[in-house]
């Protein structure tokens, strides 16, 4: 699902044919899945946002299913074309009658008009007519389109209303639309079986309503296509995208405006049922453009709180590990309950990031990685001394494990890899293996890295796209930057480290002073004193800490994640040099073709042609690939961006805070010594 | 004689004593020294160099008519500035600790100004002439100054070392002695482990004044959140540059204030030494000459007695006034540790205060850069 949510399909099944016969099995999943599982999360919504755009028509009763519409045309509309071969004949069926009006680039002249000269439309002209038409019939139909998905029988039933309603909407453009489909919602619930179909059967009688209103009422069409201009403004991509998808330009119209609405309902569920907004979110057409990809990320909001706490050694030796305990509190769905525990040792985190690069690294997702791996650090706590350095390693180790699992499912793909629930879920995982630094398949990890770097370097790769280019270019700089930060960093938080210390000796030094000191009242001040140096030595010595894990450890990690950024630029250019290969191979193939015709072998000339027609399926399906893996990397990036500069937010607020607070302890300390100075005799 | 001496010995204000200003050529330091004249408001103003201050301190030494002489702790002479020396770093700091740093020798020359300031307040030595021609005449004095400073001190040590454990006669002079040994010494590491402590924060300033640039080399203005980003780091390094503002101002607060309190202190102990040897080698003297008398011939012995007790005579003088000074001393040098130990106080309060409210500020302007 997750793959095929990232695949690029194209407005219109007919452009679409070389994914479909690959896709077809996971289509129809995507298919009978999401698309009830859509319905789940929309049906709580209907009574949502629409409302407030809505409440001005006089039909306040359907205003509220019409987010549905919005929502599911869209979707059906997706869904079906990756989806399988029947959905595209059910396709072209109903599309027939319409499909001169759906290709012709004219219909979308009259729709400008309608928007701005509201006027022309009620007077009813042979132009206006055919728009109430399409963005009637292609939205109905495409509400209708699931549920014969699922089941034909219904569909076909349907569809017999569909034709009524055609010839209604002919017929008499204005009442007949908004009474017929009433029935047929009528008649569809008792059909399907589906509890959700009546939501989305409500949705017919909205369709109808806005292009009535477009009609009939100036006044209403003001409000619905205003927000949509608005949006428009705003995100530019949604209403490029939904020419695209639905190059009718009448639906576009009444449906531009409930489309943002759906998108924040697509979000919203998302926080409540994951699945859905899975759901959606594969829907969604990849054609998205930078603004669309940054509002969505920044709707994003998990409500998932994961602790690592409770680090304990186990076992005895050089066998010895730490084992931490997983917390998790969440609200998503997905999860059996609400709040749940499991022990997990170090060597499982690392198996879970294997098993993540593993499936999703090609994709050109950004991978957190786990915290590095410490011999030195592991066996100074396997040899159990109960020094300081070691509890500072195990508590460093266990906020970085913290920060590591937090970073995973704030990814909002990585969320719903089975893995990821199974590792915060399940009580016992099987062990996992290769993870050792010094085993065998460590160094064949180690190995594939070296020759992974080489093909890297012999890779020389034309950047045509402006974006990546430069954003290439930033994660080096960025990443040598924050190397250099990283050092001034640590110098800072020895330096503070050594104020501490030196604090304390002075602190000694002063009390020894007050002790062998003959005036009392002086000598009093002298040791009260030294116990001021001392809390300013912890004070210190907190700072530093501080420093240490909100700075410190902040540079490594995003030093450590620019690192997997830059991997997804890898990924992204293999995929490039695998489509480059087959064009090149392509090539070949037809000089060799060129050369048989030549030399007049029509034997092995149909040997040739069939080489190059699946090699033509190569390429383009390499190209698709690399498009596919271009989109989700910049989505991920632009993603990691927003998170960096997030992340960078709160821990310098954090930061900030406990400076305030250990300059308040300095007051309090100042001010309690300030009289014993003074008692001074 | 002596009360017309004393009017005309100091014609200036003691505690008007100010170093101004201070010119460096090359290795030569000059002061300018200004004071207020007590008879009038005029003020005087003179140029000075480290030279002169030793000259003066060494006329103090070695005043002619002044009993017990050998009894006064005399104000501790910081020791010679070499600011031009390549190896200053290492070398001053040794010598000077606190006095070398601080900007353009401040702590210096407020030491300098301090010695001034205690000599003229000195019951005896504010007679001497020599301070006075120091503070008033324009011309430098005499160049007569005697070189035996180094031999002095090492013979000093070497006897010293001889005579440190010498038993006293006088209860309060044993125990006297025992307290500044160990007061010294402690005294002395205190200064040391504050100067560390100083450097560290200036050290830690300097850190933080590179990681607050380094941020700045963060900014990219190539899209939204590159520019958000930028926004942070920006903010993270106002943040950090205040700071290191802060720990300039400790640093400087520990430097103005405990630091040369400590070193004063410090200093002065060690000149209370040098009294207490002083007089402990007037005590041997004396002790040698008793038992020379004990073994004199019967010719010999009316001179020996004669010469026996103005020797008794004088150390018992010495050792008057030595208890004198040591009442002073003790009631002087509490009185000026406590008042560095405020100032201490207060200044670091002031500046944690503000510091707070800085940190307050940047505090509430991130929260709304967050909300934004």
């Amino acid at each position: 699902m997750a793959a095929s949510s990232e695949r690029s399909p194209p407005p219109f099944p007919d452009s679409e044919e070389p994914e479909l016969l690959e896709d077809s099995d996971e289509g129809a999943d995507a298919f009978t899945g999401t698309s009830i599982s859509e319905m789940d999360s929309l049906s709580p919504d209907t009574t949502g946002p629409p409302k407030d755009i809505f409440n001005e028509p006089p039909e306040d009763i359907f205003s509220d299913p019409l987010s549905e519409i919005n929502s599911e045309p869209q979707k059906n509309v997706k869904i079906p074309s990756p989806g399988s071969d029947e959905a595209v004949d059910l396709f072209s069926d109903p599309l027939d009658d319409e499909a001169d009006v759906i290709s012709s680039p004219e219909v979308q002249n009259p729709v400008p008009d309608l928007l701005k000269e509201p006027v022309e439309a009620p007077k009813s002209d042979v132009i206006s007519e055919p728009p109430s038409d399409l963005s009637s019939k292609p939205v109905h139909k495409n509400a209708i389109d699931p549920p014969k998905g699922a089941k034909t029988a219904v569909s076909a039933e349907l569809f017999d209303d569909d034709d009524d309603e055609e010839e209604d909407l002919f017929n008499e453009p204005l009442k007949g639309v908004t009474k017929k489909p009433q029935p047929s919602a009528v008649s569809g619930p008792p059909v399907n079986v589906f509890t959700e179909v009546k939501s989305e059967v409500k949705v017919k009688p909205q369709v109808k309503d806005d292009p009535t209103d477009l009609f009939a009422e100036e006044a209403v069409t003001a409000p619905a296509t205003k927000p949509s201009a608005s949006s428009s403004s705003r995100t530019n991509g949604v209403h490029s995208e939904e020419q695209d998808i639905f190059s009718e330009a009448t639906v576009e119209l009444s449906l531009d405006s409930p489309r943002n609405d759906r998108k924040k309902d697509a979000v919203k569920p998302s926080v409540s049922a994951p699945a859905a907004s899975v759901a959606s979110s594969s829907s969604k057409p990849p054609s998205k453009t930078l603004e669309e990809l940054e509002e969505e990320e920044s709707e994003d909001k998990f409500d998932l709180n994961i602790s690592v706490t409770n680090p304990e050694k186990v076992g005895d030796g050089m066998n010895a590990y730490m084992a931490y305990k997983v917390s998790t509190q969440t609200s998503l769905t997905m999860f059996r309950s609400k709040t749940f525990t499991v022990r997990r040792r170090f060597s499982d985190f690392l198996g879970l990031y294997e098993k993540l690069s593993e499936k999703h690294s090609q994709n050109g997702y950004i991978i957190p990685p786990p915290p590095e791996k410490s011999i030195l650090g592991m066996t100074k706590v396997k040899v159990g001394k109960e020094d300081p350095s070691s509890a500072e390693f195990v508590e460093r180790r266990r906020a970085a494990l913290e920060r590591y699992l937090q970073r995973v499912v704030s990814h909002p793909s990585l969320l719903q890899d089975p893995d990821v629930r199974e590792f915060l879920e399940k009580e016992e995982l099987p062990r996992a293996v290769g993870t050792q630094a010094l085993s065998g398949a460590g160094f064949l990890k180690m190995l594939n890295k070296a020759t992974d770097a080489v093909s890297k370097m012999t890779i020389k790769m034309n950047e045509q796209d402006v974006w990546f280019d430069e954003k290439i270019q930033d994660v080096e700089n960025e990443e040598q930057q924050l190397r250099k930060l990283h050092v001034m960093v640590e110098s800072l938080v020895n330096h503070r480290k050594e104020l501490s210390g030196n604090t304390a000796v002075f602190a000694k030094s002063v009390a020894m002073l007050g002790s062998s000191e003959d005036n009392t009242a002086l000598s009093r001040a002298l040791s009260q004193l030294a116990e001021v140096e001392d809390r300013i030595e912890q004070l210190h010595q907190d700072q530093a800490a501080n420093d240490f894990f909100t700075f410190s450890e902040l540079l490594a990690d995003y030093i450590r994640l620019l690192g997997a950024v830059r991997g997804c630029f890898d990924q992204r250019m293999k995929a490039w040099q695998r489509w480059q290969d087959a064009e090149n191979m392509l090539q070949k193939k037809r000089e060799a073709e060129a050369k048989l015709l030549w030399a007049n072998k029509p034997d092995k000339l149909q040997q040739a042609k069939d080489e190059i027609t699946e090699w033509e399926a190569k390429v383009t399906q390499f190209e698709r690939d690399f498009e596919r893996i271009s989109a989700t990397v910049q989505k991920d990036v632009i993603r990691f961006d927003k998170e960096k500069a997030r992340d960078f937010k709160r821990q310098i607020i954090k930061y900030l805070e406990s400076l305030l607070h250990s300059q308040q302890q300095l007051i309090k300390y100042w001010e309690a010594f300030l009289p014993e100075a003074k008692a001074i005799a | 004689m002596e009360g017309s001496s004393a009017e005309a010995a100091l014609s200036v204000s003691a505690n008007s004593i100010r170093i101004t200003d201070l010119t460096q050529d090359g290795d030569v330091l000059t002061f300018a020294i200004t004071s207020q004249k007590l008879n009038g408001s005029a003020g005087v103003c003179v140029f000075r160099t480290y030279e002169d201050f030793d000259w003066l301190q060494q006329s103090l030494f070695s005043q002619e008519n002044v009993p017990g002489l050998q009894g006064i702790i005399f104000p501790p002479l910081p020791p010679k500035a070499l600011p031009s020396q390549l190896n200053m770093q290492t070398k001053a700091f040794k010598q000077l600790g606190f006095l070398a740093l601080g900007q353009d020798w401040q702590s210096y020359c407020k030491a300098l100004e301090f010695y001034l300031q205690q000599v003229a307040t000195h019951p005896t030595l504010c007679k001497c002439k020599a301070l006075d021609g120091f503070l008033i005449n324009s011309e430098s004095p005499g160049k007569q100054r005697g070189r035996k400073g180094i031999f002095n001190r090492l013979s000093q040590a070497v006897e010293e070392m001889r005579k440190e454990s010498h038993k006293d006669v006088d209860n309060f002079f044993q125990n006297e002695r025992n307290r500044n040994t160990s007061i010294a010494a402690l005294s002395k590491v205190a200064t040391e482990k504050l100067l560390d402590v100083v450097m560290t924060e200036q050290k830690l300033a300097l850190a933080c004044g590179h990681f607050s640039t380094s941020l700045h080399l963060c900014v990219n203005q190539d899209d939204a959140d590159a520019v958000a980003f930028s926004k942070v780091c920006l903010k993270l390094s106002d943040i950090i540059e205040a700071v290191k503002r802060n720990y300039e101002k400790v640093a400087n607060n520990n430097l103005t204030t405990l630091g040369l309190g400590l070193d004063l202190e410090s200093r002065y102990q060690e000149a209370e030494k040098e009294m207490l040897f002083r007089r402990t080698c007037k005590l041997v003297e004396l002790e040698t000459v008793k038992k020379g008398t004990e073994k004199a011939k019967a010719n010999k012995r009316e001179v020996m007695e004669a010469f026996q007790k103005a020797v008794e005579k004088e150390f018992n003088l010495t050792s008057s006034v030595a208890k004198q000074e040591i009442e002073r001393f003790h009631s002087s040098r509490v009185n000026v540790l406590k008042n560095f130990l405020i100032d201490w106080c207060e200044q670091q309060l002031n500046t944690a205060k503000e510091c707070a409210e800085l940190y307050s500020q940047h505090l509430e302007a991130c929260r709304n850069m967050y909300s934004e």
